[in-house]
């Protein structure tokens, strides 16, 4: 007991030192870079916002996103900056969290009077970001795939929204005439929302829905939910599982014994990033959709490629959400150069109908909704590992994230999302 | 047997170490830091300056009111709950649901409902929640409700130490679930969101921040005083005897289950106030806020301020996350590193958390001057054995 | 007929993942009262194991990988729990939930130190040639990987078994999860005990980890996936009793499995957690409590 005793002043010291060494650390790395209370844009630099989780349970896929932006503002910097300032990214923790993606931006934003915030990946972190962003009138790049039936003046996506993504899938399972699907998805609102969009394409193209699943976010258990696949026979399962859920659920299908010829699998949440985690050998002629692929060829890919293996290893694969990451500082950098200021509504203005020449080819930032022209791809997993294209759009096609030009599609959205997007048409 | 075993292993016989807690102390050098902490927390946002520090603190303030409670439930009544986010989550989503329904007009669905479900009219449920009064009395009352059932039902069969811990998490694990599965009614993993408006106020104006801490304060130290006055109450020492030995508790006369569940409650009630506090200065409250690990982090806080005071609690919800965001703005890629190794030194080698620190500080410099009386006593934190 | 015997199976499947993460922890809280929430990062320590073989030594013997590390797993795992108990649990036995929160301390750093040597991203453990494939009997489609955890989990159980009751070091540490007391006047060597038990508990925790990576992910959130089953079995079964624990995984499993099959697995997960609570109730010491004269128990 008397030991005990001994321990806990010095322990004490040492915690109390290391706390304040550390907010003394924060407080200094803010104030070197441009003096304190500096509006973003003056002195030598200005200030931008990364905020990804790279903590919890979303880390497995969000650091890579925050190492492709900072690649991107990197290169930037190297050639010279945005109007001849050098970019400086405050990272920061989203913890997995949508309360501190919320807590954080507005930190950035208020605080920090960062320029821009590139972050978030979930649904429920944009969701929490989105009224921060408006309410702020600040700006706010979202970089990943999503549900779609959103618009915001403050925020532009850079992902695919469903029309882009899930709807060429379908298009896709339809020309290849696999026409009884079964839908399994994690809990949570993307894959809800993504289901509720597919069961009214597919009441309009004559799909056959043979069974919807959920899991938990998360959720490893994923024996009953195979065997219930395996029971409804289906020709394709539509894949909306995120993260390590994917994991069990493919291992599983695999030890079942189920091949690609008997029920194919859609995935659109399993980019190179997952693959090696799940195993290549549990996916290989399995099929993905997304906008972009490492395989993707173009002189731009290739540069982007390489720059990447080169910051971040030989092994780091570049993957769909990772681009949209680093296209969206460019983006963004194209915008500032063309409104020839870091002023939001300048920006906001300037950024409407961009072109741009980018990994995943020519790109063009919509003028009313803010998302982007995406080529659609479907790719199939091979051997190594990679994603081989098996068929495109050929052109990119038109963002559409309320669905207004597809009719089965009336009534998914009502009050004020609605609202929101007539606003835009 | 077994949970003797458990509680208190023979190794070390039983400990009569209530006293030194906080017990009858005079009551004006209560009244006079409680003063200055009220005089601080007027002062701070001018102190801070910027909106989103002051929005952080208000932030920080709910979080210590739920340490509060909890504090009272573990340090005072030694019951270790670990699902103290579903009293939490209780009272952010009854204000949640205000809020949401503050965004659009009278009648109107909230706008996730709009996107995930088919409802033409606002569902029962949710009705009553476009008054704010009743939003608020809910907020609070509920989680007591819910907090008396679960509590008369535990402590009447006597689930205790370990079991009453796995237990609350499971509670907490449930309320998670269940808001994951009613997507339609809750918004699911997203969580009611878009708070624009705060109470006729637009959120993002700079005076709003100030004027939400205003009411976080005032709830802390509203809290504060409860706690203060129920832990120096006939009501408090008993609770306090019921954590040292239940048995003799029960032996004299009192139910201990009763004792320990007016503990609960009140702590319920105040995790409900917090929440209800905390909806609007998040902006969001969704599932992940109240399942089980942050529940566990709602410990650790009181644990590192210093269970047993009710000062440690408030300064130890504040101290972690303000180191938390500092620490992780600096580091962003291994900060946890740090708020582990806080958790596990202090618990390990400082069990009194700061607030013991600073009392036995205090007694060695009161010694030093030969003022006071051997030091040991008070240096021997509170241990919580049951 | 054959839904209700496949869900059967997929109940004991996942009753023997239940068990084999739960094993370990009925031990260290048995005996020392302990509750471990670093329990699921030695499962995480565990998962990883085979994983580094299949990428270094056994490049190329994926089978050999995975048997290897059977026991190095073990091994790590239980070192890791060794140390655990020396540094830090050992000064803190008479206070038994701040392990809870100590340990959860612990969890943060190694799940950072996790992610810190192996990257955030998840790793794969090949499936050896000869766990690939499947048997079908009565309709039910029963995979081998799977079946390789029951058989892990009733290995597991019998060397238990063994221990306890055959071995005099597993007779020192049953009399002192019995009466701690009595066995240190007697003259066993308590600290010795314990740590002994935080080894193998800890140990045990490894092959679980071992097991689960050929059926889950591996990566810095693998442990957080299952302690709550594990401490679901060590509150349902009892403390440091394998007849309880037994039959606390099944039962739980098996209720999973059922009620999933019939509703969602939103659901199934629900329904398990309120049967635990309603069935404190009625057992608030779990199904097997030692029997004693003790005023509380």
């Amino acid at each position: 007991m008397r030991a005990k005793g001994s321990w806990r002043l010095p322990i004490a010291g040492i915690v109390g030192a290391a706390l304040l060494a550390a907010g003394c650390s924060s407080s200094s790395s803010t104030v070197d870079t441009g003096g304190a209370a500096q509006k973003s844009g003056a002195g030598n630099t200005v200030k931008v916002g990364v905020l990804q989780s790279l903590s919890g349970t979303m880390a497995i896929s969000e650091v890579a996103v925050r190492d492709s932006a900072l690649l991107a503002i990197k290169e930037i910097n190297a050639s010279g900056g945005v109007l001849g300032k050098q970019v400086e990214p405050l990272v920061e923790d989203g913890e997995s969290k949508p309360e501190v993606f919320a807590t954080k931006s507005e930190k950035l934003i208020t605080n920090d009077k960062v320029a821009v915030v590139f972050g978030g990946w979930t649904s429920s972190s944009r969701k929490a970001m989105k009224p921060v962003v408006e309410g702020t009138k600040s700006l706010l790049f979202y970089p990943v795939q999503y549900e779609g039936l959103e618009v915001s003046p403050n925020i532009f996506y850079t992902g695919a929204t469903t029309n882009q993504q899930i709807i060429p899938a379908l298009d896709y399972l339809k020309e290849k005439s696999l026409t009884k699907i079964f839908l399994v998805g994690s809990d949570y609102v993307f894959p809800r929302t993504a289901n509720k969009e597919i069961k009214a394409y597919a009441a309009a193209n004559g799909i056959e829905v043979l069974g919807e699943e959920y899991l938990q976010l998360g959720d490893t258990n994923v024996q009953g939910i195979v065997s219930k696949v395996l029971a409804a026979k289906p020709q394709a399962v539509f894949n909306t599982l995120n993260g390590d859920s994917n994991v069990s659920f493919f291992k599983e299908l695999k030890a079942k014994g189920n091949t690609t010829d008997a029920i194919q699998t859609v995935s659109v949440s399993i980019a190179e990033e997952e693959v090696p985690g799940i195993g290549v050998d549990n996916l290989v002629g399995h099929l993905v959709s997304w906008n972009y692929y490492q395989t993707t060829d173009n002189p731009r890919n290739k540069a982007f490629v390489a720059a990447y293996k080169k910051e971040y290893g030989a092994d780091k694969p570049t993957s769909d959400p990772m681009q949209s990451g680093y296209n969206s500082v460019y983006i963004w950098k194209a915008a500032v150069d063309k409104a020839g200021s870091f002023d939001v509504e300048k920006v906001k203005a300037a950024a409407a109908g961009i072109i741009l020449e980018t990994p995943e080819g020519t790109l063009t930032v919509d003028a009313k909704n803010h998302h982007v022209f995406k080529t659609a791809r479907i790719g199939m997993i091979n051997a190594q590992g990679q994603i081989d294209e098996v068929w495109s759009s050929g052109e990119p096609i038109a963002p559409d994230p309320c669905l207004d030009t597809y009719t089965w599609a009336a009534g998914l959205a009502t009050g004020q999302a609605r609202a929101e997007c007539d606003r835009v048409k | 047997m077994t949970a003797t075993l458990v509680e208190a292993p023979p190794a070390s016989p039983p400990k009569l170490r209530s006293r030194a807690v906080v017990g009858r102390a005079r009551s004006w050098p209560a009244r006079v830091a409680f003063g200055v902490f009220a005089a601080t927390l007027v002062a701070l946002p001018g102190l801070l300056g910027d909106p989103a520090s002051v929005r952080q603190w208000a932030e920080w303030l709910c979080y210590a009111m739920v340490a509060v409670g909890l504090d009272l439930a573990w340090g005072y009544g030694g019951m270790l709950a670990l699902g103290q986010g579903l009293f939490f989550g209780l009272g952010a989503y009854a204000m949640g649901m205000h809020l949401s329904l503050e965004q659009v007009p009278d009648g109107a669905l909230p706008e996730f409902m709009g996107l995930y479900s088919d409802y033409t009219e606002l569902p029962l449920l949710w009705r009553p929640f476009s008054s704010f009064w009743f939003a608020a009395t809910a907020a609070i009352i509920v989680p007591v409700l819910f907090a008396g059932l679960l509590g008369l039902l535990v402590f009447k069969r006597r689930i205790r130490g370990p079991f009453f811990a796995i237990l609350t998490q499971a509670t907490a694990v449930i309320f998670a679930l269940v808001l994951v599965g009613n997507l339609k009614l809750t918004a699911g993993y997203n969580g009611l969101t878009g708070f624009t408006k705060v109470f006729g106020r637009s959120k993002y104006d700079p005076g709003t921040g100030t004027w939400l801490f205003t009411i976080a304060a005032a709830g802390l130290l509203v809290v504060l005083a409860v706690a203060m006055k129920v832990v120096n109450s006939r009501y408090g020492k008993l609770l306090q005897a019921t954590r040292d030995s239940e048995d003799r508790v029960r032996f004299l006369g009192y139910d201990p289950a009763i004792v320990k569940t007016v503990a609960f409650c009140i702590a319920a009630g105040m995790a409900g106030l917090a929440g209800a506090i905390a909806a609007p200065v998040f902006g969001i409250v969704s599932p992940g806020q109240f399942d089980y690990l942050p529940s566990i982090l709602f410990i650790c806080w009181v644990a590192v301020g210093g269970r047993g005071t009710l000062w440690g609690a408030v300064v130890g919800a504040i101290a972690v996350n303000w180191a938390r965001v500092t620490v992780s703005a600096a580091r962003p890629d291994d900060w946890q590193y740090l708020q582990g190794l806080l958790f596990v030194l202090v618990l390990a080698f400082v069990p009194g958390g700061l607030a013991g620190v600073v009392r036995s500080l205090w007694f060695r410099v009161a010694a030093g001057r030969g003022a006071a009386p051997a030091a040991p006593p008070a240096a021997t934190p509170a241990e919580v054995t049951t | 007929m054959s839904t209700l015997l496949g869900n059967l199976y997929i109940g004991l499947t996942l009753a023997s993942i239940f068990l084999l993460v739960g094993l370990g922890l009925t031990f260290t809280f048995g005996q020392m009262g302990v509750i471990n929430l670093a329990h699921g990062e030695f499962i995480m320590a565990g998962a990883y194991v085979p994983f580094v073989l299949q990428t270094t030594v056994f490049a190329s013997l994926q089978g050999v990988a995975l048997l290897v590390a059977l026991p190095v797993a073990f091994v790590v795992a239980g070192l890791l729990g060794l140390v655990l108990e020396r540094v830090l649990l050992r000064r803190m036995y008479d206070r038994p939930l701040d392990t809870l929160l100590v340990t959860f301390g612990v969890s943060l750093l190694l799940q950072q130190a996790a992610k810190s040597i192996f990257s955030a991203n998840n790793k794969d453990v090949v499936t050896p040639t000869f766990l690939r494939g499947q048997w079908n009997v009565l309709g039910v489609s029963m995979t081998h990987a799977r079946l390789f955890v029951v058989v892990l989990v009733l290995a597991a159980l019998a060397g238990v078994w063994v221990f306890l009751n055959q071995l005099p070091a597993g007779r020192r540490m049953r009399a002192v999860m019995q009466n701690r007391d009595l066995a240190a006047v007697s003259g066993l060597p308590t600290g010795r005990v314990d740590g002994t038990t935080f080894f193998l508990g800890s140990g045990l925790a490894g092959i679980a980890g071992v097991a689960v990576a050929l059926i889950g992910p591996i990566g810095f959130g693998t442990g957080t996936a299952y302690i709550l089953s594990a401490f679901l079995v060590v509150i349902v079964g009892g403390f440091g009793k394998l007849r309880g624990a037994i039959i606390a995984a099944v039962v739980l499993g098996v209720l999973n499995a059922y009620v999933e099959h019939f509703t969602s697995s939103t659901i199934g997960k629900a329904a398990v957690f309120a049967f635990v609570i309603l069935f404190l109730q009625f057992r608030p010491n779990g199904i097997v409590s030692l029997k004693t004269r003790g005023l509380t128990a």
